[in-house]
């Protein structure tokens, strides 16, 4: 109980600090961001867009993990950990995308450009229906949970290419990408230290919720399925 | 076990002669599909970049329309059992994507010579890089596909399904393979080329491992 109430200070605390502090030239209080050329007052969306497309990886190889789990014990509870995986992903795949589409929007003129940081969120967006799809064709629940483990894992093989190697190796407009000067990674973008621990913090608090969110959508899953097979066997 | 499957693919082969499935619904389908982009072109000069992406767009769909049938076929003439009982998973599998194989290649050469009549922008100035890319493009194709049509084989709605659950696995290799094409019609040289032909290496060799050890889980009920 205790973390929950830690948990809802410390986002309370990064939404307001991302929204609310001002941006100024010359940083001099603790609650002052730098101007950062090209961004000015936008950049305070970095503390919401990089923690949804963090997030979509982590809950995606998650989702892998347990569906490789799943292989290997054939235990429907590793499926149903998997589901509510792919399905908080997916969630935050759509975010990452609107999210981006956003500061593209003002950064590079047009919501899509098809850059190949917004071409791989895309074709992640389709792995990942592609595979509800599967599943919802799928009647007999071992074989759904089999086949869509065995999905999970090729599609798994062809998400680092998308989300670490193409974008770096493609020219793009997204930072880190090929032509892109003030390369490195995207921390080191000229964020002074407290914007630097406000970004941190949002990281760290959006993965808290994220596990805690998961472990209550696989809890219920599994509970719906075991009241459903007390039901049925009358 | 390598006997075992060519004599499995021999099997799908002869049956595949028997009917003419392949000659003529395939063949059938390929024509169709680049008579609709050459109407909806008219009589437009398309640019070598959009020839290079349409060349893999109709090697995609054909191969959507063609390849589910190595293990379709199996499930509607109820013979997957019968192969339950004769050989081991790795060795179906080594049959089917043989088969697979040669069906993506004698498909893929059709568009090629198609493609060389019809498009005028399709002229390949270093025929050696578009033949080294036709031939790991197409590998992978068959991997891919091969792999993905065992898992639609049981599944529901097996025909819209396969597209869908494909293309997110093959765009990574359509991506490389179409720059590679762009550059074989451009004439840039092998040696600028050598990292995406190097990518699409990987590409195969991960698909192809992955696919053998996936394949026991997705054949056994």
């Amino acid at each position: 109980m205790a973390w929950k109430i830690f948990l809802f200070l410390l986002l309370s605390f990064v939404s307001v600090a991302g929204i609310a502090f001002p941006i100024v030239e010359n940083p001099i209080h603790w609650y002052q961001f730098p101007l950062i050329r090209g961004l000015e007052q936008n950049a305070k969306i970095i503390f919401f867009h990089v923690p949804t497309a963090w997030l979509t990886v982590i809950a995606f190889l998650m989702s892998t993990i347990y569906s490789v789990k799943y292989l290997k014990n054939k235990n429907l509870d590793d499926d149903a950990k998997s589901y509510a995986a792919a399905q908080l992903g997916m969630i935050f795949c759509v975010l990452a995308t609107i999210t981006g589409a956003v500061w593209a929007k003002f950064a590079w003129g047009s919501y899509w450009s098809w850059d190949p940081r917004q071409t791989s969120i895309f074709a992640l967006l389709l792995i990942y229906g592609a595979w509800f799809a599967l599943r919802s064709s799928l009647e007999s629940e071992e074989k759904r949970a089999t086949l869509s483990a065995v999905y999970s894992v090729i599609a798994f093989l062809t998400v680092p290419f998308f989300i670490f190697i193409m974008p770096r190796i493609m020219k793009g407009l997204h930072p880190g990408s090929a032509d892109d000067t003030n390369a490195g990674p995207v921390v080191n973008f000229k964020m002074n230290g407290n914007m630097q621990l406000i970004f941190f913090l949002s990281l760290f608090g959006f993965t808290i919720l994220y596990f805690w969110m998961w472990n209550i959508g696989y809890k219920s899953l599994i509970y719906k399925d075991r009241i459903n097979k007390i039901y049925t066997r009358g | 076990m390598s006997v075992k499957a060519y004599s499995l693919f021999r099997k799908d082969f002869h049956s595949e002669l028997r009917t003419r499935y392949a000659v003529n619904s395939l063949v059938m389908f390929i024509i169709v599909a680049i008579s609709v982009i050459l109407f909806s072109i008219g009589t437009e000069k398309i640019s070598q970049s959009l020839t290079a992406g349409l060349f893999w767009v109709v090697i995609f769909f054909s191969a959507m329309s063609g390849l589910a049938r190595a293990f379709v076929s199996e499930e509607e003439r109820g013979t997957t059992m019968t192969l339950h009982l004769i050989a081991s998973p790795s060795t179906i599998y080594s049959g089917k994507l043989l088969f697979n194989l040669i069906l993506v290649f004698m498909m893929n050469i059709v568009i090629a010579l198609l493609y060389s009549a019809f498009f005028d922008a399709f002229i390949i100035k270093n025929f050696l890089l578009f033949v080294v890319t036709f031939i790991l493009g197409n590998v992978g194709l068959a991997v891919s596909s091969t792999i993905i049509a065992a898992i639609i084989a049981k599944a529901g709605s097996k025909g819209t399904l396969y597209p869908v659950l494909s293309f997110p696995i093959l765009l990574p290799l359509i991506l490389l393979v179409v720059q590679l094409t762009l550059n074989s019609l451009d004439g840039t040289s092998f040696e600028q080329s050598v990292f995406e032909l190097a990518m699409v290496v990987c590409y195969d060799v991960i698909m192809l491992a992955a696919s053998y050890m996936l394949f026991d889980f997705v054949w056994k009920d």
